[in-house]
């Protein structure tokens, strides 16, 4: 809502200067955006006339003008603007004057020809944006005044970003109120004299939608005549509110609706046939609006009509056929309450959004109607000439709304708010807000809400009211929250600050990426998995839900290593989305991607590239946080991973997640030129930990044993360990891979692989047959099982 | 005997000269071994008489303590020098670079939520998070917010499904808390939440932590205590706060929260729009009809709730200049933080 300061101080004089009384509305709710003067600093600049205006002898583009000052005088003015033209007002900038940026008109000679002064279009006086010539002032313009005195161009124009609730605020009616209230002072609305009937000319309304219109005014003025635009003091309004004028009629029903915040719509009554009928669209119907675009209305859709078609999307816009046009001599005027309900969404749907659905669908006082009727009406027949019939009035009265009555405890008061109001204040506060009071006793009050404030319906909204016209920075402020009880933290649930402490201590580097992805990366990655796609995407390649967290990493490593970064380490922690039988899964999840160099290029060397066992090795140490056991199994599932460096992480049998190299191909393919390696897993089985439960320390001394064997290349050191474990017997304490070798001296079918085994009894020292014995049976184990032979 | 003075100085002279431990060891053997020059003297004792014979052996045995001495003391000597040289010959440059993994970091919008959560935390509020496609329900009917409520408008929700959608806000945790959680309820709500909006100053997602406390007689004042010690503990100063009344469907009375300008300290500047404030919180009293839908009792419990957007602090906190540099991810950015 913009509105002129000006304007608003002919509602309301309250003794405060710009400054305070835009901090004033700001600090009451009514958020002042910006405050804007209407014009630039400038003085010495007149209302001119152009008496003359003769071609330049020596220059195409200038004429020289005769232009008419104060006191009847002329002076000679050489002008470059096209629109210079004989009987033209324009603004005229004398000797002497000065405009905006500090320019001093002097005396000055254009080719020859002398010039006393400058004619001035809007933008030199920084009061609009028009610059395609001279600022063509009205007719009746009085030539040699003041411009600043004409116009009222010292004035500020402020521009207020409500709030929903606030529709109350959407005219200048409401935000006087507002200023009234806050300064305690009272509100002089201008006298709104009911036009008498003085035909009987009049149209049938039948509301056939009573819950989405209850109320419907239709006036018929007849013999207008629209060849006189609106008066200067009306179109200043107008500007100074950002709406263009247009004609009288269209400029009334907007200058209505900028003050008393009802909007309103003018038919030409020679285009209705029959009657009208507030009803709803039909399905699929046709209806070219004002702005010459046709839509297809839906049923949802409510709208003015006649007994043929649809004339009005209802609340939203009028239609073209029954459009005033500057031929018109009849009107059929409209001032209606329509259901917020019934308009809400409904112009978004047909992608329009206008001041007067803005209005309807936050609240229109439904009272308001019979007044701007009135307001309207003489405003046009002021300007415009012309007979009014009497105000139809169609209505339902069981599906008004009803003025909510609430009841304030003056106990609430106080525990709401932290502080009690004296009940003066109170009333005063509640009253000029336009509450009526009517009961009271020693608890409290019952008001009965009015009928523009649509936001009032519970004691909760009373003592926002309150709070806000008290001020709520000057309301108390405490500090004893003290929580009652200490929380209750399980150790053996572990944290994601844990999880990242440790990542973040191996050099990885936290990235955020967002959750939706491009839909052809989520299918170069994942061909053959469902996803959830998003309905309005805020751009084709945001518009796939992920599935996992590595796509992002790996574009995020991509961009990178164009930025010339060789060495990339990074994690995510979050949701991915995975659709399923038991429904759509919201999975917490971690990933992790690492490329590039071991270490940082240094005097000691690491410029090797990372591979599988860095990630591993990063992975679980991670995993060592939890302290549960984690397995790995070889994994070759997974499309998007190198088949054959790729493990699936276990938990208790089940795979929690996988690490590995990325699919050379597909890196190819997102542009990485260097192999990237992944893990992913899902946080929740992560984060199980267990509190530790003490075992005796045995004092007995550890035996040692290495055996290395020969064994098929293939065989996984997971399952020889699994097997030494099966029979080493319970004092095996530790066991260890200690050394693999193949190559030169080796069969190639088969590899070394060497064990360290640690011994300990608890409560003695074992003997040399025990240990043999143990050794004894892992050798012919792993010969019996895995074709091992030992070295 | 006539000879003890010459040959312990001869003795202590080739001590003198020696320069190799085993130089030291053939002097040791050639005057105090066994068959060394003065033991050899401790023979002769013999041949003299009683009265003379201790007096002859106290200085033969302090002369062999004197050469002893000064080969004991020479070997030290050797030995040190030895260990020093070792020493001087392992000397490194120690300004080199040490061997070593080196440390990521945390995002910045990950290091902000932290330190919201510790603040929080240390006053006993709990820490809730929810899914991020939340349906209809939690992110709207439940926060007071019907169908064709204006406010949805202001929401720009991103939809799954007629009745799914990205969650606009983490609100809906808040819900979920007050339906699986009896009062007194402190709880902060931090994750990614989503907007259909991208421009210099909106990211499709972005990051909010909203806060609950529900508790018998919680009221305005006690709002506005810890919204206000919040933003000082979190800027670390004793930064001027205001609240301006606003709307959320959600809460009632509701307030906007302002700081002073953090970069102007209040004169105007750019970053404040020439206002001197910046809006950096939405807060209130939580709606009677959010209580309701959640069952808890209106009559006997109030509460307040409070939302900031992550970014927004971030951005203030450490002077970043554009929101999209978030989600860029450029190592360059990552790294100062």
């Amino acid at each position: 809502m913009k509105f002129s300061e000006s304007w608003l101080r002919e509602w309301v004089q309250p003794q405060v200067e710009t400054a305070e009384l835009v901090e004033q509305l700001t600090m009451a709710g009514l958020e002042v955006d910006a405050v804007e003067s209407v014009a630039g600093e400038f003085s010495g600049v007149v209302v001119g006339l152009i008496k003359e205006a003769e071609q330049h002898p020596d220059a195409d583009k200038l004429r020289v003008c005769q232009v008419e000052g104060p006191n009847g005088e002329s002076f000679q003015v050489v002008c470059g603007a096209p629109n210079a033209r004989v009987g033209l007002k324009a603004p005229f900038a004398m000797i002497g004057a000065v405009l905006p940026g500090n320019f001093k008109i002097k005396k000055a000679k254009l080719r020859g020809v002398e010039s006393f002064g400058m004619l001035c279009g809007q933008t030199e006086l920084e009061a609009g944006d028009d610059d395609s010539g001279l600022w063509e002032l009205a007719a009746d313009a009085p030539v040699g005044e003041d411009l600043r005195a004409y116009l009222s161009l010292d004035d500020k124009i402020i521009e207020v970003d409500l709030t929903p609730n606030r529709a109350d605020c959407l005219g200048l009616k409401g935000i006087a109120r507002e200023v009234g209230v806050l300064n305690r002072c009272d509100v002089s609305a201008p006298q709104i004299e009911t036009v008498a009937p003085a035909t009987d000319s009049k149209i049938a309304v039948t509301l056939k939608a009573p819950q989405a219109c209850p109320r419907y005014l239709g006036r018929v003025v007849e013999g207008v005549d629209l060849s006189k635009p609106s008066p200067l003091w009306l179109q200043e309004k107008l500007r100074r509110s950002d709406v263009r004028p247009i004609d009288a009629v269209v400029d009334v029903t907007n200058y209505v609706l900028l003050e008393l915040g009802q909007p309103m719509h003018a038919f030409d009554l020679n285009k209705i046939s029959g009657g009208i009928q507030v009803r709803m669209a039909e399905q699929g119907e046709a209806l070219t609006l004002l702005d010459e675009q046709e839509i297809k209305l839906n049923d949802d859709t409510l709208v003015i009509a006649d007994d043929k078609q649809a004339l009005a999307a209802a609340g939203i816009m009028g239609g073209l056929s029954s459009s005033v046009t500057a031929g018109t001599q009849n009107l059929l005027l409209e001032a209606a309450y329509f259901d917020p309900i019934a308009i809400a969404g409904r112009a978004r749907n047909y992608g329009l959004h206008t001041d007067s659905s803005h209005r309807f669908e936050r609240g229109v006082d439904y009272n308001l109607a019979a007044q701007a009727m009135e307001r309207a009406t003489g405003l046009i027949i002021e300007i415009c000439g012309g007979q009014a019939g009497p105000v139809v009035v169609a209505e339902d009265q069981a599906n008004l709304p009803t003025q909510s009555t609430v009841t304030l405890r003056k106990k609430r008061i106080e525990s709401g708010l932290g502080f009690a109001i004296p009940d003066a204040d109170v009333i005063e506060i509640l009253n000029r807000l336009g509450l009526e009071q009517l009961d009271c006793d020693e608890q409290g009050w019952t008001f009965k809400a009015p009928s523009y404030r649509f936001d009032i319906a519970i004691e909760e909204d009373l003592l926002e009211e309150l709070a806000r016209i008290y001020g709520y920075n000057k309301l108390p402020t405490t500090t004893n929250f003290v929580p009652q009880k200490l929380p209750s933290k399980s150790e053996s649930q572990k944290s994601i600050d844990e999880l990242s402490a440790q990542l973040v201590a191996r050099d990885y580097r936290e990235v955020i990426t967002y959750s939706f992805i491009d839909p052809a990366l989520q299918q170069r990655f994942f061909a053959d998995d469902a996803a959830v796609n998003l309905l309005n995407p805020i751009s084709a390649d945001l518009s796939v839900m992920r599935t996992s967290l590595i796509p992002g990493l790996v574009q995020t490593c991509a961009n990178n290593l164009k930025r010339q970064h060789s060495r990339i380490r990074l994690f995510e922690r979050g949701l991915r989305f995975v659709p399923g039988d038991q429904g759509l899964a919201q999975v917490d999840g971690l990933a992790g991607l690492i490329c590039g160099e071991r270490y940082n290029a240094s005097w000691h060397g690491g410029k090797e590239p990372v591979d599988f066992y860095d990630i591993k090795g990063d992975l679980e140490s991670l995993l060592a946080v939890s302290e549960l056991s984690f397995g790995f199994e070889a994994e070759q599932g997974l499309k998007h991973m190198h088949p054959g460096q790729c493990a699936s992480i276990l938990s208790g049998g089940e795979k929690i997640g996988y690490v590995g190299a990325l699919h050379p191909e597909l890196a190819k393919a997102v542009g990485l030129k260097k192999a990237a390696f992944v893990f992913e897993l899902d946080l929740k089985p992560v984060l199980q930990s267990k509190v530790p439960a003490y075992q005796n320390i045995s004092r007995y001394p550890e035996v040692e044993r290495d055996l290395a064997f020969l064994a098929p290349v293939q065989t996984p050191a997971s399952t020889m360990l699994a097997a030494i474990q099966t029979v080493a017997g319970e004092n095996l304490k530790q066991l260890k891979v200690f050394d693999i070798y193949s190559g030169e001296g080796i069969d190639s079918e088969r590899k070394s692989i060497a064990f360290n085994l640690t011994f300990q009894h608890s409560s003695r020292t074992l003997n040399e047959d025990e240990v043999n014995a143990a050794v004894d049976a892992v050798i012919s184990k792993l010969e019996g099982e895995f074709d091992a032979t030992l070295r | 005997m006539e000879n003890l003075q010459a040959l312990t100085e001869e003795a202590l002279a080739k001590i003198e000269q020696s320069n190799d431990l085993a130089a030291l060891d053939q002097i040791r053997v050639e005057y105090l071994g066994k068959k060394g020059s003065i033991s050899a003297l401790l023979k002769t004792l013999g041949k003299l008489s009683p009265e003379e014979r201790p007096k002859a052996g106290e200085q033969i045995n302090i002369a062999k303590g004197t050469v002893a001495q000064a080969i004991s003391a020479k070997k030290e000597a050797m030995e040190q020098a030895l260990i020093a040289a070792k020493l001087a010959s392992e000397t490194i440059d120690v300004s080199l670079d040490g061997r070593r993994a080196e440390r990521g970091g945390l995002h910045p919008v990950t290091r902000t939520l932290r330190r919201i959560e510790a603040i929080f935390s240390a006053a006993g509020y709990g820490v809730a998070e929810g899914p991020e496609i939340e349906d209809d329900f939690h992110n709207f009917e439940a926060l007071n917010i019907p169908a064709h409520h204006p406010a949805r408008a202001m929401h720009d929700t991103f939809y799954i499904s007629p009745s799914e959608v990205l969650r606009t806000h983490t609100s809906p945790v808040q819900i979920r808390t007050m339906e699986t959680q009896e009062p007194p309820i402190r709880v902060i709500c931090p994750g990614r939440v989503y907007r259909c909006d991208s421009d210099l100053t909106h990211t499709p997602m972005f990051h909010q932590v909203e806060g609950l406390a529900i508790d018998k007689k919680m009221s305005f004042a006690d709002l506005k205590g810890t919204v206000d010690q919040f933003l000082k503990a979190f800027f670390e100063a004793d930064v001027p706060v205001r609240f301006r009344p606003s709307y959320f469907p959600f809460t009632e009375p509701s307030a906007e929260v302002d700081i002073q300008c953090t970069h102007c300290g209040g004169e105007g500047c750019r970053i404040c729009k020439n206002t001197g404030w910046l809006e950096v919180m939405g807060c209130g009293m939580v709606h009677p009809n959010v209580f309701n839908s959640c069952g808890i009792d209106t009559e006997k419990y109030s509460g307040f709730a409070f939302g900031m957007g992550v970014e927004r602090l971030a951005m203030l906190r450490y002077g970043v200049n554009d929101l999209r540099l978030f989600f860029e991810n450029d190592l360059d950015f990552l790294q100062q933080f």
